[in-house]
């Protein structure tokens, strides 16, 4: 009984770490997202191509292939470890994968997005004497945001069990630290509970979330 | 010269020529329909009028004002085209109103950033709730003169159709649009909606607005227009007042076109 405090702290400083990744990492690619869907929308070519490329290579090849990479390849190859050492240095390397990887899906969400509002609405602003920023601000962004609600509800759910992926860069987040209960710490070794109470935490905070976006969802409802 | 001057307006898509050569124009004050069969181009050449399409021949002049010439190559800025724009309102056949904003704010919308970007440009001091009251006041005016003083907080999307294309009517209104043109207006609706509608035309027509009219709605054409056009692919087959091209048509594209319109089921 007197291990479940000692659990419970190590578990309460992995999960700040995880949510620390899952709130920069939403911060960085909802407006990292909307610029790679400009560009995979543009009608200058060459970015439009440079955009859908990128795209497919990040979500062609596992999140977890893309940690290792952004990680490891400065030290080793440039030699020149630019995350810095220790705890530090790997939350910004993730926080750069996971801000990319999750702007990439994001982008194609806000290109759905963005196409599925009617094309009459901004031939509607133009013949109203709107400029094309003035539509996009006015007219198209929350019809947008109401139309890509429930796919990013979804991305925005397995973002929360993704930031467990950073464990592979060894990310002190919440599955280290339950993890490490099953090696040996604090005097607590081959438990396999703190596991359940690992998975615990993420069931509260996807509910909390979710909840959110359903809120959301409500909110935008006025209109179709 | 006359008010509206269109020249010789050419346009195709792809392959396709939709316009071939069409030569129009209007006194201001007066009103235009435009009929003819699917597929003639009739809204296509209302659409050149206000750069939502871009011709690939001719000119379009308001007021001796040049508002297209394709033989210019001079590129307009975005703030000349808007400017341009404006001399034409555009009524669409799906109504086009932004469902975010309620009827009130779909006619203010607009006009509040035209509003701020003149004093911007003219380096005034902008008041924007001052202005953006003033514009509110214009816009229930007219919404009320459309018949829609009880529904200003509605959503589009709470109105019938015939409420929303009298919103849109109103919209197109509040910015004073030397020429309002109507694409199909009630194409859209079921046919006990599109009396409000058409009702609501006629009564713009007094006040001596300048209008383009596209419709399939024969007996409407004949009675509020002051001048009418017959397009048969890409080309204006016949054109004249009401009773020289519904009551004698000389053309046989005309007439049999009339014939299949009036016929009854």
């Amino acid at each position: 009984m007197q291990q479940l405090p000692i659990v419970l702290g190590a578990l309460n400083v992995g999960f700040l770490q995880t949510l620390k990744l899952f709130f920069i990492t939403l911060l960085g690619a909802f407006p990292l997202g909307l610029v790679i869907a400009f560009g995979s929308l543009s009608r200058f070519k060459p970015l439009q191509y440079f955009s859908r490329f990128c795209v497919w290579i990040i979500r062609g090849t596992p999140l977890m292939i893309q940690l290792l990479i952004i990680y490891y390849f400065p030290g080793l190859v440039m030699g020149n470890n630019i995350w810095g050492s220790g705890e530090s240095g790997r939350f910004v390397a993730a926080a750069v994968a996971f801000v990319v990887n999750y702007a990439c899906y994001f982008s194609e969400i806000y290109r759905g997005g963005i196409q599925g509002v009617p094309y009459g609405q901004q031939e509607a602003g133009l013949v109203l004497g709107m400029t094309r920023s003035q539509i996009f601000v006015h007219v198209t962004l929350l019809q947008m945001i109401k139309l890509i609600v429930p796919p990013i509800s979804n991305e925005i759910i397995t973002l929360v069990k993704d930031t467990s992926l950073a464990r592979i860069i060894a990310l002190q987040e919440i599955i280290w630290a339950g993890q490490s209960f099953l090696k040996g710490s604090q005097g607590i070794a081959g438990a396999i509970w703190p596991m359940f109470f690992t998975a615990f935490y993420y069931l509260i905070f996807t509910a909390v979330i979710t909840w959110l976006l359903n809120r959301l969802e409500k909110k935008l409802s006025y209109f179709h | 010269m006359a008010f509206l001057e269109v020249r010789h307006i050419c346009k195709s898509f792809g392959r396709t020529e939709v316009l071939k050569g069409i030569d129009f124009s209007l006194e201001k004050g007066e009103v235009l329909s435009i009929i003819g069969s699917s597929g003639s181009g009739k809204t296509t050449l209302l659409r050149s009028m206000n750069y939502l399409e871009l011709p690939q021949k001719g000119t379009v002049s308001v007021g001796g004002e040049i508002l297209f010439d394709y033989d210019d190559p001079h590129k307009f800025s975005d703030e000349e085209l808007r400017r341009k724009r404006l001399h034409f309102g555009m009524v669409f056949q799906n109504f086009n109103l932004f469902p975010q904003y309620n009827v009130l704010d779909n006619c203010t919308l607009a006009m509040d950033l035209l509003a701020r970007d003149k004093a911007r440009q003219t380096k005034q001091h902008f008041d924007k709730a001052a202005s953006h009251r003033e514009n509110q006041q214009i816009a229930s005016d007219i919404l009320a003169s459309v018949g829609l003083s009880a529904k200003l907080k509605n959503y589009p999307c709470e109105l019938s159709g015939g409420q929303c294309q009298r919103v849109a009517i109103a919209r197109a209104l509040c910015l004073k649009p030397d020429i309002l043109c109507f694409d199909e207006p009630t194409s859209a609706l079921d046919p006990e909606l599109t009396g409000e509608v058409l009702r609501v035309i006629k009564g713009l027509k007094s006040s001596d607005s300048t209008m383009i009219i596209v419709t399939h709605e024969m007996e409407f054409a004949r009675n509020v227009s002051d001048k009418v056009i017959f397009m048969a692919d890409g080309l204006i087959e016949e054109q004249g007042t009401p009773d020289e091209v519904f009551g004698a048509p000389k053309s046989e594209k005309t007439k049999s076109f009339l014939a299949k319109s009036l016929e009854s089921i």
